[in-house]
């Protein structure tokens, strides 16, 4: 079967690039075509990952780590990388996501799209999507992984700029791309930084598992007085925060909203925005060893989380409202692999893909319903014209909200257990963003489904239901919404029904995540405990949600009026791309101008003024030259000239003349001689 | 005996030339023709050199010569070549017949064109296999006259500016090369230009006497390539050269004279004079970050499509700068890719802004607007040169650019990390330029305007194809010059350890 896993990324290539020659080509558009094979691209990578997996479980868990080299990309003398697959228990979770999710996804998009001209153009930009990230993941080394990380930004770009004749949606495509370059940064930077800090310990290499048994030899060393390891995944997680949206590079991803929402739910909300967790995990065996950036990670992480959510009460699109919550359940996740619970962060990346693509699909039914308005202030009342999607909205929902027995619970509880044994500050910031999940995730489907339909009455007579090809991807990740948490069942709760390993991801991942985090624990009791505890917080939360937008919205409204400031500093998104603005782009595009003008007037005129001067010179030396040396040779000319002229008068030719010259002169001779 | 293909690729192009010179002047479709398939033998001749070429070699092969050629002074026609050069002469042999093609369009006398152009080409044929100091001056002064006319003649309207400009300031560089090319002569044992015997020499320990006149000597040959690259502050010919030259004489210069400096600096500086090379390493690394994010800055305050894309070339030249300031293998290596790279990138960008200028007459970046809705194929092509411009990993630019950084950070960590934010510049100006022609709004005013033709695309794809193939599997061009550049760098970083 591993002779076979290049196929994974590679059908997808192959179809963006039939799909993408086709729309190059500009021949007339026959939809079935396109999207046949867009989808059976997708799946058929989906069928090759799921053959793999089924092939896996077969092997014992030691020998579930598999390196397939395709060729050697660069072979030089410090600098060596193969294109290479590294299939283990991690990239299958994740090229089960990508490829699972994706397909659904795809399919989902030929209701969604069905109007769209650039019908091709679109399944190429999403099959190419695809294949970039399924090289992330897939990826042996970290230049693979390198190229996979640009790949899906393109996508992204290429995406969010789909309809690019708005302007507004290029610029938010550009935004997303150049926030994203500032990650690659600092990626670059610890690329390097650890290539060389690993050859001076003479084991150069960026290969996953060469570093795993390599990076232990830089503990000790040490760059501008830091240890190299701490600032390594340090410029690593910076990169991760652009990727994954994350504080302080977050700015992109609101405003990636601009495009297609079966995007939003694939890249915006599934597969691509995880990369940056992934990353992490990847790399657990360094980020183990630098205690330091763990903290920072967890910090940023859970700062995100309650940060995002609380943005996330005062958006009224629809879409705005999911990407908020997009972003603080990265958080979480990032709080998850920054405690060190590393399956916990994957297992919430996983049931995260499959409830935020399902409320991202469903939001992209209800737009597609409502004739492309997102307002959730002009909706209302929508669970009775749109039942699959209210009743699948509703299901994901709550999943995320993280009630039991739902997939949300069980990831998020396992993250804030962990949490709450390492760090019980950050615990309770978890707490409180969960609670904001509730509450702002029961106020969008308030505010969608509940209550009087507030559309105007033509926008009224056209909802209806979306097709099958729309509302059955809704039912499936709306299943694995309410299942997908089963896969990770806390040992804890396996114990009451005499299950032992319940936690199947765990067990699945653990070759993987061996490492040297097995921290004392507190007992079941505290486990149950802090279990009933967040399970009631979010039961309130849900409550408190759904009273506060339906039957009380005058408490809201009260709050509103009373602390003004505060509402507009949050509805504002606290201003944070007001300062990006003018203090970085504003005084780039200055610095530009100013130097532009510098390089024309200063040193392009000290060109032109070496060519002033040299004119002046010669215009000089061309005046002396015409003057003086000139003048010099024209005056014994004219002097010769003058001279001849003056001595013809005596060549009168008359004998009688020359005769009294001969006289006169003799006369003279004669004086002078006797006087 | 093999077949001398150096020489063959050098004066071929001659006889189109002297073919061309005996046509009538009215002729234009057959003079173009003529000119075209002038272009294509030295393409096969250079892929011949390219099999015969012996890759495990990292020294000089496939010698012409040396033949005496003035006895009374020990002048040689000697040609070969190595890793270095060989690239560099693909280069050439590919950007030639494409610049034949883009060059379909001209007017006015294209016989003079054609002439002229064909005088070029086999100059820098002549530059990138002369062995011989003389040899290669003559070929670098040669190189200048066809130049000058074909901007002073066919370029746009401060032609005649540009074209002295870039005539006085080449030159300008050629003297400072001259009067060192003469201290070499008159300083070495049994007085020779032959540049191989004076690399064998050691200047460092031998003739060459005294530090201070090796950095001299280093100093001189340095501006005068620098000149040519453009490194800054010797850099502002070239936005003026490329605004008013007509796009087949941009594509040219980008995509070869440019390279000419850093060639020469790799073939002449590094190896006759390597203490002085090391000794100014880090003056050539801060050359290069000033020339990558200056250049990058600059780049984004303009407002003509061609100043914008010559600023960028002053940035990505500045890559090859530091990546050969480090010494190391990653960064020689990085930098003659990222010549390559340039060259294949650069010259789709120009002429995709020919494309444009053609059909419009004016190349203000403020003055379009929504054009991807009216040229689809012409978009998708440009946004391809941006992406790999920008150094997209899976195009070949990023594997340079990686190569280039990774080189640099050994030698020079905070340089390179300055460097690096070139990325995030790049990326904006380019993105920031696509976003003003191609996205947004139609500017109905050119909403007559036909796509990309299919002879514009002919000049557009064997580069793209380039470009994606050494992204994916850039060993092809690596091993070439592998071998050749680990021995250069290892003969500078002895003496630098040896120095320290």
């Amino acid at each position: 079967m591993l002779n076979m896993v290049w196929l994974v990324p590679i059908l997808p290539l192959i179809g963006a690039f039939l799909n993408g020659g086709y729309s190059f080509s500009g021949k007339k558009l026959v939809r079935p075509l396109v999207h046949t094979i867009a989808c059976g691209a997708i799946l058929g990578s989906f069928l090759v990952t799921l053959l793999t997996f089924i092939h896996f479980l077969g092997l014992p868990s030691e020998e579930r780590s598999v390196t397939v080299t395709l060729f050697s990309w660069l072979n030089l003398t410090n600098v060596k990388a193969d294109v290479a697959f590294l299939i283990d228990p991690l990239s299958l979770v994740m090229m089960m996501i990508i490829t699972g999710v994706g397909s659904v996804i795809h399919i989902y998009s030929i209701g969604y799209m069905s109007h769209e001209k650039s019908y091709a153009r679109y399944f190429a930009y999403l099959n190419l999507f695809c294949f970039a990230m399924l090289c992330l993941v897939m990826g042996s080394n970290l230049l693979i992984l390198f190229v996979g990380w640009e790949g899906v930004g393109l996508c992204s770009y290429l995406l969010i700029g789909f309809w690019f004749h708005e302007k507004k949606n290029a610029v938010a495509g550009m935004k997303a791309f150049l926030v994203n370059r500032v990650g690659d940064f600092a990626f670059i930077c610890g690329t390097m930084l650890l290539l060389w800090s690993l050859v001076s310990v003479g084991q150069g290499t960026v290969t996953y598992t060469e570093l795993k048994g390599a990076v232990h030899l830089l503990t000790n060393q040490t760059v501008m007085g830091f240890p190299v390891l701490t600032v390594v995944t340090l410029l690593f997680f910076i990169g991760a925060t652009g990727k994954s949206a994350q504080i302080p590079l977050y700015v992109w991803l609101p405003d990636a909203m601009a495009g297609p929402t079966p995007v939003s739910a694939l890249i915006h909300a599934a597969t691509m925005v995880t990369a940056g967790v992934y990353m992490i995990a990847r790399l657990n065996f360094m980020y183990s060893l630098a205690p330091d950036t763990m903290n920072v990670v967890a910090t940023v992480g859970y700062a995100t989380a309650i940060f995002a959510a609380s943005i996330g009460f005062t958006q009224n699109d629809i879409k705005k409202v999911l990407a908020y919550s997009t972003v603080s359940q990265l958080g979480f996740m990032f709080g998850a692999v920054g405690v060190g619970a590393y399956t916990a962060g994957v297992f919430h990346l996983m049931t995260h893909a499959f409830f935020k693509a399902c409320l991202f699909l469903g939001s992209g039914s209800v737009i597609h319903a409502m004739s492309g308005e997102q307002d959730m202030r002009k909706m209302g009342g929508l669970k009775d014209h749109l039942p699959i999607t209210y009743k699948t909205f509703l299901l994901a929902t709550v999943a995320i909200a993280g009630i039991f027995p739902f997939a949300g619970f069980f990831s998020k509880d396992e993250i804030l257990w962990h949490t709450f044994n390492k760090e019980p500050v950050l615990w309770c910031v978890g707490v409180l963003a969960a609670l904001g999940t509730a509450i702002y995730m029961l106020r969008l489907v308030a505010m969608t489904f509940f209550g009087a339909c507030r559309a105007d009455e033509k926008t009224k007579h056209h909802i209806h239901e979306s097709p099958a090809t729309m509302t059955i991807p809704l039912i499936i990740l709306a299943f694995l919404s309410v299942c997908g948490g089963l896969l990770g069942i806390p040992e804890a709760l396996g114990h009451l029904v005499g299950w032992e390993h319940s936690n199947l991801l765990e067990s699945w991942l653990e070759p993987v995540f061996a490492g040297p985090h097995h921290e004392v624990e507190a007992g079941h009791t505290m486990e149950y405990l802090l279990m009933i505890f967040s399970l009631g917080v979010a039961l309130g939360g849900c409550y408190l949600g759904y009273t506060l937008y339906t039957r009380r919205q005058d408490i809201p409204e009260r709050f509103v009026r009373r602390f003004p400031r505060l509402h507009r500093l949050v509805e504002n998104k606290y201003y944070v791309d007001e300062i990006y603005q003018k203090f970085i782009v504003d005084n780039l595009l200055r610095l530009n101008q100013w130097l532009a003008l510098f390089d024309q007037k200063v040193i392009d005129g000290i060109v032109n003024l070496t060519g002033s001067i040299t004119k002046v010179g010669a215009f000089i030396s061309g005046w002396f030259d015409r003057v003086f040396v000139d003048g010099l040779v024209n005056l014994s000319a004219n002097l010769t000239l003058q001279g001849g002229r003056g001595l013809r008068l005596a060549q009168t030719g008359r004998i009688q003349d020359y005769l009294y010259v001969v006289v006169a002169i003799s006369l003279l001779i004669l004086f002078w001689r006797f006087s | 005996m093999h077949f001398p293909y150096l020489s063959f690729m050098t004066f071929f192009p001659l006889v189109g030339m002297l073919i061309i010179g005996l046509m009538p002047s009215h002729r234009a479709d057959c003079i173009k023709k003529v000119a075209l398939f002038t272009t294509l033998p030295p393409l096969v001749a250079a892929i011949g050199l390219l099999m015969h070429f012996d890759k495990a070699n990292a020294g000089l092969q496939l010698f012409e010569g040396p033949y005496a050629w003035i006895p009374a002074f020990h002048i040689q026609y000697y040609m070969g070549v190595d890793g270095l050069s060989l690239v560099m002469l693909l280069l050439t042999a590919l950007v030639c017949p494409i610049c034949i093609l883009a060059s379909w369009g001209i007017e006015k006398s294209p016989k003079g064109y054609f002439a002229l152009f064909l005088l070029l080409d086999s100059a820098m044929m002549g530059v990138f296999s002369s062995l011989d100091f003389f040899l290669f001056y003559v070929f670098w002064e040669v190189m200048l006259l066809p130049m000058y006319f074909l901007i002073g003649i066919w370029g746009g309207p401060r032609r005649e500016y540009a074209a002295v400009k870039f005539f006085l300031y080449t030159l300008l560089g050629s003297v400072l090369m001259l009067l060192v090319m003469l201290a070499f002569y008159f300083y070495s044992d049994g007085n020779t230009f032959n540049l191989v015997t004076l690399a064998n020499q050691q200047t460092h320990l031998g003739p060459l006497k005294g530090e201070h006149f090796r950095h001299l000597c280093w100093l001189g040959l340095f501006i005068g390539f620098a000149i040519k690259i453009p490194a800054f502050p010797f850099h502002t010919w070239l936005p003026d050269a490329h605004v008013e030259a007509p796009t087949a004489i941009s594509v040219i210069l980008a995509a070869v004279l440019l390279k000419m400096g850093i060639y020469g600096i790799l073939r002449i500086c590094y190896p006759i004079l390597p203490d002085a090379t090391v000794h100014f390493g880090t003056l050539m690394a801060v050359i290069g970050v000033i020339n990558i994010v200056y250049g990058a800055l600059c780049a984004m305050a303009q407002k003509d499509f061609k100043k914008l894309i010559a600023y960028s070339s002053i940035s990505h030249m500045g890559f090859c700068l530091l990546g050969m300031s480090s010494f190391t293998p990653e960064g020689l290596n990085g930098t003659v890719l990222q010549m390559f790279n340039h060259g294949t990138i650069t010259a789709q960008l120009f002429l995709l802004v020919g494309v444009i200028y053609d059909r419009a007459h004016h190349r203000d970046l403020e003055g379009f607007g929504g054009m991807a809705q009216i040229m689809p194929r012409y978009s998708a092509m440009t946004a391809f040169a941006f992406f790999a411009a920008l150094g997209l990993p899976g195009l070949s630019g990023f594997v340079s650019e990686v190569l280039c950084f990774l080189g640099g950070f050994r030698s020079f960590p905070i340089i390179t990390v300055i460097s690096v934010s070139g990325v995030v510049l790049t990326a904006a100006y380019m993105l920031w330029t696509y976003q003003r022609v191609f996205l947004g709004q139609v500017n109905e005013k050119y909403k007559a305007f036909s796509d990309i033709t299919a002879r514009e695309l002919t000049t557009l794809i064997p580069l793209v194809i380039i470009v994606v193939v050494l992204g994916v599997y850039p060993s092809y061009i690596l091993d070439l010059m592998n071998p050749t550049l680990v021995a250069l760098g290892k003969t500078l970083t002895d003496l630098k350890i040896a120095g320290l």
